[in-house]
């Protein structure tokens, strides 16, 4: 292995420990990064946000930064957002997808139209409270069979139009 | 993406462009500070916390096109946001009008969503990246907007009693401001003339009608026939603008350069 392609492999790794600060999972599992390049010490991180004007995005762009710099093979780290592509819900690893589910959330397979489950005792018999939860990508609802509220992951709108 | 805007060689295209890109990104910072003032104060804890969200998304989506236009100029989006002068933003009159009634802002925000969705689509279809692929991502989140505003909408004109009274004054009184959104100036001719944006102030109003009519009809409500009021595009705000601009702008001009 080159050294280049042994730091790229140790950065893709630093990355996975990198949490969002609102949803117990890892960037990584998120599906927010886009690419990563590493030329000659020099480490650049491109990264799309699920939502574009999410609160954390500064906080999850310093925590890259740090976590890039304390590795001993890296000179500069330039982390950077990038829009593209829009984020989508099939960038999310099914292991992230578990994580949520353990935390309560409710995830949609490909969108937010999906009829939704209880994430407490399945029941499709739900209400939807409000499209705007506590955080820009959680929605919150009501299931009527068990009465418990849950909360669902919320991916910005499936715009095509014989979809959403 | 540094300097995206750099790329365009023309530099009076470039400058409209520029233009071009800062009253959507101003729309989207004053809308948004307009529906912050919201926060504690809904009509219910869903609402409120839906107007903040939303307020929240618009300040982001304005830094994203304040950060990508600045790229490469020197400033960052903070100086396009608070350091100039209130003749220097280019909104729309219809944004920076006070909040008053409940189904004032809700009027507001269904006229503005649709207009935005219609804006955004004609800069998602050009070849004017990374702007046309911010677009594209700002789209599938405008959506729940209109979701929220248009079900809200038809609540208060069906709800009987005073409901639909109010929200056909509102209509009344926002409806010029509305026409205003698509005031034209010399930067829209530029803009076709040049191959930057295919489409004009009147193809936009004419889709924005054709997507307004049949939501606000549906709800009983009377579309008025009164003409535009203009002049925010150019820079001529009201003083209802003026005071949010200084409560806005008070920390950096306390501070300039203060981060936050």
């Amino acid at each position: 292995m080159t050294a280049a392609a042994a730091l790229l492999a140790e950065v893709w790794g630093i990355l996975e420990t990198v949490e969002d600060p609102e949803l117990p999972i890892a960037i990584t599992d998120l599906g927010l990064v886009r690419t990563v390049q590493v030329a000659d010490g020099r480490v650049s991180v491109r990264l799309v946000p699920t939502w574009t004007g999410c609160p954390a995005l500064d906080v999850i762009r310093a925590r890259v930064q740090g976590a890039l710099r304390a590795l001993p093979g890296v000179r500069e780290a330039a982390v950077e957002y990038t829009y593209e592509e829009p984020w989508t819900l099939d960038r999310m690893t099914p292991r992230g997808r578990a994580r949520l589910a353990a935390h309560g959330l409710a995830v949609p397979r490909c969108r937010f139209s999906e009829p939704p489950a209880c994430p407490t005792c399945g029941s499709h018999d739900v209400a939807l409270d409000s499209l705007f939860g506590p955080t820009l990508c959680r929605a919150t609802y009501v299931c009527r069979a068990c009465r418990n509220p849950f909360e669902r992951f919320k991916p910005p709108a499936d715009i095509a139009p014989s979809r959403e | 993406m540094a300097g995206a805007l750099a790329a365009i060689a023309d530099a009076s295209t470039r400058a409209g462009f520029r233009e071009w890109l800062l009253r959507v990104a101003d729309d989207e910072l004053i809308i948004g500070h307009r529906h912050s003032e919201w926060t504690g104060f809904g009509p219910d804890i869903e609402s409120d916390v839906a107007l903040s969200s939303i307020a929240q998304e618009e300040v982001g989506h304005a830094r994203a096109f304040y950060a990508q236009i600045t790229a490469g100029e020197g400033d960052d989006e903070d100086h396009l946001a608070f350091a100039r002068l209130p003749g220097e933003y280019r909104h729309a009159v219809l944004v920076e009008r006070e909040n008053g009634g409940w189904e004032w802002s809700i009027v507001r925000l269904v006229l503005y969503e649709r207009f935005d969705a219609e804006r955004l689509g004609l800069l998602a279809a050009s070849a004017q990246d990374p702007f046309a692929g911010l677009a594209r991502t700002l789209l599938r989140e405008e959506r729940y907007h209109t979701l929220f505003a248009e079900a809200w909408l038809t609540r208060l004109a069906r709800g009987g009693g005073e409901g639909r009274a109010r929200v056909q004054a509102a209509l009344d009184a926002a409806w010029p401001d509305a026409l205003g959104l698509f005031e034209h100036t010399d930067v829209d001719a530029r803009l076709g003339a040049a191959g930057i944006l295919q489409g004009s102030t009147d193809t936009l109003r004419k889709a924005w009608e054709a997507a307004v009519r049949p939501v606000l009809e549906s709800s009983g409500l009377r579309i008025p026939s009164t003409p535009a009021r203009t002049g925010g595009r150019r820079g001529q705000h009201t003083p209802e603008f003026d005071r949010l601009h200084a409560q806005m702008t008070e920390v950096w001009r306390s501070e300039p350069g203060a981060r936050w």
